[in-house]
């Protein structure tokens, strides 16, 4: 497959093709009649699909950093360039775009009925712009295409949304133009501060901010990925999103525009501003931040009567784990945060779309609406569990790869944190499984459900290689950890390189107790031994983690 | 690549030709100790299983398909109406009990094959499951004595539980998808007694508890039933975070999840009695009191007996509930190095049995006893491994799934005949009520029959299975507060004597379950009386198989001293102690620790008297025990369910409401937790936080006016065109 992948150059175009494709096939659909419309885009997002899967194999992981690098001048006097790169962060986040962009078109062949076009249309131009913004190795370029990302949400939220769309779009596109609004001073400062003369990603890596610069730079940067992750308490704005919008939109807005946030933290936030980012004020507030997230999310999910409000939440909640994997700065932390990014990318995408199913039936979404669908429509009831199970995170699912690699990181540097964030696992179980009661078990007591038709084939044609995949990743991970490795392990160095600069002599010392070096009495906070500096470096140096390739 | 997955389980390549090796294999010694022995595709025995459930589920999908279908239609929809069931019907009896004949038959061949001086576990490692950093987890099977005699407990008791349900659930319209659950079941139960690390042991931990959720609400149309089966996973999932926990703190004081390596390791690594392993062992035990029911996690169980009864037999009693049992006994050179976690476990333990007891003794639910009969069993078990005595609780995990799982079955036999005869009687029966029984020795005499045998068992009478177990458990509690130097000797010694008293309870409610159900009057009312019957032979066969394994199964582990004294029966036996060697190469380490931190345990009781003198002493109490019990509730008046509101006061009153212990839950958790979460939603999310946005929002009135200028139909088109341009000189500047 390499070979043959080598053969056709595809390392040379494919970037530039996943990103100008899906606007070619914006043109094409406003050119096409409203009735194929759905047609010509689920094909060109599906082409869009196939192509990106050769990133599969022709990524080589490496040393981590960019693979398939090219870069043009855009507008020289500013030193902008038109580059692109991918690295083992940003192909699984193009991966589950090309993936979740196509199913989610897909998904919604029964759902959209107005304005057909401009639908497809818009959907397709965001696929450009999610794409654009993973592959932009360019801050500039990157900012442009996390702008233009919003639009098309905002549209597709406004247009095609509930009844309270309006309010609902409005507050998505203030809350996002805010943050993102900030990060553009920052980025400008960095600029011009830093005298970078050129936006180019490894100009900014070594812009040389102090660490009072990296610190305010940092919270430009963290409120504006914050509020796309989102992070509590800048989540209100989520929920209404995803009631709001359309099924389609609500399978992209979770699977993939969080992803925007915390692809930020872990692409820019950290090695851009690393003395900051291990700030032991600033990791404190994050993992604060995370941890209340994983609570006060699943909590608040728990009592919600409107089933995708209560999804909404859970999307907050797995996002914590995110947060707190990133910011525990372990390897096991950050593997465990992309696998959750993966893995909530494909459950939460797929319970909107099963959602969506519900809605197009019955016109509701509220829980206390159905009950009993088991044994109304077992296929479907089928696919709803295997699905929440794999988003409560039951071994043998995807979730729980990532939760619990990104938990076992965070106890490593910080035990309290990692303790508590752990009681989610029961709190998942606390919000899920009543409203899987509910829905599908139950007595089938009213009897709009006994008419509740079961799977149709393309509705098993969507679901079917989402459910797959949550079981794949759950059963054989390793192909994803190996990939991600590298790059992530190249994010955690250059934190630690930063912390060698601002001296960590103390933190050599304390790491060197080796065996438990976390059961010493001072073993938590923030300040301590955020290192595994000593012990497991001579593993990892040992060999080349699964090397079968 | 999953196919390559199961191709290279089918095949049980060696670890090495897997290409996956994992250190702790190679450490094992797998070259050295274990080359003798090649087990026999040992990968298959958990396959089996799997597939079992993957043909089932099939099946299951199909049915289901049918009877949705015919229910949107409005049409009856009756599988069994025709004169031969369907194929989705029918293929499940022989998938399903045929996938557990074959992995039993592997499990024996294996088990026959492991040369008994084997010191070193063989891994079989099948792919690298989680492999990142420093952090290895293998997909690999462990085979040693412990996990063989667990595979063949599991897939042995698991076949005959299959093959009894085969009759108990033939006129049910979910039979497909019922043995679909089954089969998944025992496959993630063999993935928890085989796994080689914690890591492979959570994945079936978890595995185990999803099937139970999905068995219990197996009837899910029923609120109650689905109600239990939620309650069962989320309390469980309590437990959980303990194990998650022990393994992170495992992971940082031995970079591994493996067991080999762990355990090997554990002596040198961290201090005898030291914070380290009294976290790692109490937070072990949280996971293992969830999914145990022990107490303060005890509180699903009953409620779990919502389930089909074959269920509660296999699940709730003979297998997955003993998984707790099953952890701490592989953990225990851990437990040996933490004698505070022992005297917590052997506390909880003790207090189990003994609490579950009462509760079992004022309860008129036949399988509501035997499940407060199967916690206060656990009890027992917790308590031996709380003594250090390893052995004995496996030995008793052993007998307990053979007479326990004979009781729940022979109750589902009665409940079998009694829902026929209430389908026939007059208005509303409670089937499982034992004040509707009585005197159904006369329609079910096999039943009878095979059912006091495990009373007797479980009551610990010379010569049943029962006696050996649990006479060895209440032996070590004595010898172990005697311990030259042990500093909880006081509390064991009180641990003793609440193990003496369960054993007399334990006798007790089992004889009055049995004269309630059996003897006497019958309760059940004319018109329900006729259509009483015996179960058909595919449920009597599997029960006549347990009731010969709950006489015999006790002597495989007969104590030297019993073989003497009683040398006219047990003089025959090729040997004494069986299990105890056979399990000395996974209980020495631990035997080793406890003798060089206390010294030898004592040899006789804290009161005085010898192995063989209290062994006697146990059994004549227990015989009075039963004969006490049986004359008490024969002469008892009890008037039929609908007539009798329960005792009225005082602790008969408390033991009847169980102690009243999900009440307390509710107010104390439930309650408070619910509340939070309403509060985080209205006056956090909505009032504060939105509050505030909106707040910020009514400032920048603007925008929202702004936007409302966008909602013109025509604006829209224009942003969007915008947006296209400026993409189009993005391009054109790029290509250009």
């Amino acid at each position: 497959m390499t070979d043959l992948l080598a053969s056709i150059l595809y390392g040379d175009w494919i970037l530039h093709a996943l990103i100008w494709l899906p606007l070619a096939g914006t043109a094409h659909v406003l050119v096409s009649s409203a009735e194929r419309a759905r047609n010509v885009a689920f094909r060109w997002s599906a082409f869009v699909f196939v192509l990106s899967l050769g990133l599969w194999w022709a990524y080589d992981p490496g040393d981590g950093g960019f693979a398939m690098q090219s870069s043009a001048p855009w507008i020289e006097a500013w030193g902008v360039s038109y580059s692109l790169g991918i690295d083992g962060i940003s192909v699984f986040m193009v991966l589950l775009t090309t993936f979740t962009s196509a199913i989610a078109i897909l998904g919604s062949f029964e759902y959209v009925k107005t304005r057909r076009k401009a639908f497809y249309a818009l959907m397709l131009l965001l696929e450009t712009g999610v794409v654009g913004f993973f592959l932009a190795t360019d801050v500039f370029l990157f900012y442009v295409f996390f702008e233009l990302t919003l639009v098309p949400m905002y549209f597709i939220v406004g247009i095609w949304g509930g009844e309270r769309r309006i309010y609902a779009a409005v507050k998505f596109f203030l809350f996002t133009a805010t943050g993102s609004l900030l990060m553009l001073v920052a980025i400008l400062y960095v600029y011009f501060a830093g005298g970078t003369g050129s936006f180019a990603y490894d100009a900014f890596l070594n812009a040389g901010m102090s660490l009072r610069e990296q610190l305010w730079l940092f919270a430009a940067f963290a409120l504006a990925f914050g509020i796309k992750v989102p992070v509590f308490p800048l989540h209100t704005w989520l929920p209404d999103a995803h009631v709001e919008a359309p099924t389609p939109g609500s399978v992209v807005l979770a699977s993939v525009l969080l992803k925007m946030g915390t692809y930020g933290f872990l692409r820019f936030l950290l090695p851009f501003f690393p003395e900051a980012a291990q700030h032991p004020a600033v990791v404190a507030v994050m993992l604060a931040l995370g941890v209340v997230g994983i609570i006060y999310a699943a909590w608040v999910a728990a009592v919600q009567p409107d089933a995708k409000k209560l999804v909404a939440y859970t999307s907050v909640a797995h996002m914590g784990f995110v947060v707190i994997g990133v910011f525990a700065l372990t390897l096991n932390g950050l593997q465990g945060g992309m696998v959750v990014m993966i893995s909530h990318g494909i459950s939460t995408g797929a319970l909107f779309l099963l959602l969506g199913m519900m809605y197009e039936r019955r016109h509701s979404r509220l829980i206390e609406d159905f009950g009993g669908i088991g044994r109304a429509a077992p296929w479907f009831a089928t696919a709803f569990a295997i699905t929440a199970l794999a988003s409560i995170g039951l071994p043998g699912t995807s979730g729980f790869v990532g939760e619990f690699l990104a938990l076992l990181g965070t106890f490593e540097t910080h035990m309290a944190t990692g303790a508590i964030a752990a009681t989610g696992v029961v709190f998942a179980a606390y919000y899920m499984l009543p409203m899987v009661q509910r829905v599908l078990f139950n007595e089938l007591d009213k009897p709009e459900n006994r008419k509740f038709a079961d799977l149709s084939r393309r509705e098993i044609a969507i679901l079917a290689p989402l459910v797959a995949l949550m079981i794949w990743i759950g059963v054989h991970p390793t192909p994803i950890l190996e990939r991600t490795e590298p790059s992530v392990q190249a994010v955690l160095e250059r934190v630690e390189d930063a912390r060698m600069h601002a001296g960590g002599g103390e933190d050599a010392a304390t790491g060197a107790a080796g065996g438990f070096r976390s059961f010493a009495p001072a073993g938590d906070g923030p300040a301590a031994d955020p290192a595994p500096s000593g012990a497991p470096a001579a593993p990892r140096a040992a060999g080349p983690p699964g090397g079968g390739r | 690549m999953v196919t390559g997955v199961s191709a290279a389980l089918l095949a049980g390549l060696p670890a090495s030709a897997a290409g996956a090796v994992s250190e702790a294999a190679a450490s094992a010694g797998a070259s050295t100790g274990a080359a003798a022995w090649e087990p026999i595709l040992p990968g298959l025995i958990v396959l089996l299983p799997l597939l079992g459930f993957a043909l089932n589920g099939i099946l299951a999908l199909l049915a289901a398909r049918d009877s949705s279908a015919a229910l949107r239609e409005g049409r009856d929809w009756n599988p069994f109406a025709g004169p031969r069931r369907p194929a989705t019907h029918r293929l499940p009896s022989w998938i399903g009990p045929g996938a557990m004949a074959l992995a039993f038959g592997l499990a024996l061949l294996n088990f026959l094959g492991m040369p008994a001086d084997l010191h070193d576990p063989v891994i079989r490692s099948y792919w690298g499951w989680i492999v990142t950093g420093d952090l290895r987890i293998d997909a690999a099977l462990q085979l040693d004595q412990l996990s063989m005699v667990m595979t063949l407990v599991v897939t042995g008791v698991g076949f005959l539980i299959h093959v009894f349900s085969v009759g108990y659930m033939a006129g049910d319209p979910g039979y497909p998808r019922y043995f679909a659950y089954l089969n998944l079941f025992v496959f993630f139960m063999l993935v928890l007694v085989l796994g080689s690390g914690f890591g492979t042991m959570f994945v079936g931990w978890e595995g185990v508890g999803l099937c139970s959720y999905l068995l219990i609400g197996y009837w899910f149309s029923d609120r109650e039933k689905s109600d239990a089966g939620k309650k069962a996973f989320i309390v469980n999932r309590i437990g959980d975070v303990g194990f998650l926990l022990a393994m992170f703190l495992l992971f940082q004081g031995f970079g591994t999840l493996d067991f080999i390596p762990i355990f090997a390791g554990a002596e040198g690594r961290v201090a005898a009695g030291g914070v380290a392993v009294t976290a790692i062992t109490l937070l072990l035990m949280l996971g293992a009191a969830g999914k145990s029911a022990q107490i303060p996690l005890h509180i699903w169980l009953p409620d779990a007996m919502a389930g089909p009864t074959p269920v509660s037999a296999l699940i709730h009693a003979a297998t997955m509930v003993t998984a707790g049992v099953y952890m701490v006994v592989r953990s225990s050179v851990l437990y040996a190095l933490a004698p505070t976690s022992q005297a917590v476990v052997a506390g909880i333990g003790a207090l189990t049995a003994l609490v579950a007891a009462t509760v079992a003794l004022q309860q008129y639910d036949i399988k509501k006893v035997l499940a407060y009969s199967t916690v206060s069993q656990l009890g027992f078990m917790f308590l031996a491994a709380g003594v250090g005595a390893f052995t004995a609780a496996v030995f008793h995990l052993v007998t307990h799934a053979f007479f326990k799982a004979l009781l729940f079955l022979g109750a589902g036999a009665v409940i079998h005949a009694m829902h026929d005869a209430a389908h026939h009687g007059d208005g509303h029966l409670d089937e499982q009520d034992m004040r509707n029984m009585g005197g159904l020795r006369r329609y079910m005499p096999v039943t009878c029959a095979v059912m006091w045998i495990a009373t007797l068992a479980i009551a610990g009478i010379w010569p049943f299975a029962g006696f050996f177990s649990k006479d060895e458990i209440v032996w070590y509690a004595a010898a172990w507060a005697g311990a030259e130097s042990n500093p909880f000797g006081a509390l064991y010694a009180a641990y003793w004597g609440l193990a003496l008293l369960t054993a007399l309870l334990t006798a007790f409610y089992m004889a009055r379950l049995m004269v309630m159900t059996f003897h006497g009057a019958n309760r059940t009312g004319e018109a329900a009386r006729s259509h009483l019957h015996e179960a058909p032979g595919v449920m009597t066969a599997p029960l006549i198989a347990l009731a010969a394994l709950s006489l015999f199964g006790g002597w495989i582990n007969v104590p030297e001293e019993l073989r003497m004294s009683f040398a006219g029966l047990f003089g025959a036996l090729p040997m004494s102690e069986w299990l105890h060697h056979w399990l000395e190469p996974v209980t020495h380490a631990a035997a080793e620790i406890q003798t060089a931190g206390f010294g030898e345990a004592a040899r006789t009781a804290p009161v005085g008297g010898g192995e063989a003198a209290w062994a006697l002493v146990s059994t004549l109490a227990a015989a009075a025990t039963v004969a006490a019990a049986v004359r008490f509730t024969s002469t008892r008046k009890y008037v039929p369910a609908a007539e009798d509101p329960g005792p009225r006061r005082g602790l008969r009153r408390a033991a009847y409401d169980k102690w009243y212990f999900d009440e307390v839950y509710d107010a104390v958790v439930v309650r408070p937790v619910v509340g939070a979460s309403r509060w985080c939603w209205k006056a956090v999310d909505t009032l504060v936080i939105d509050g505030f946005v909106n707040f910020a929002g009514n400032f920048a009135r603007l925008a929202g006016w702004a936007a409302s200028l966008f909602q013109t139909g025509q604006v829209n088109m224009y942003a969007f065109v915008l947006t296209l341009g400026f993409l189009f000189v993005l391009g054109a500047t790029v290509f250009l």
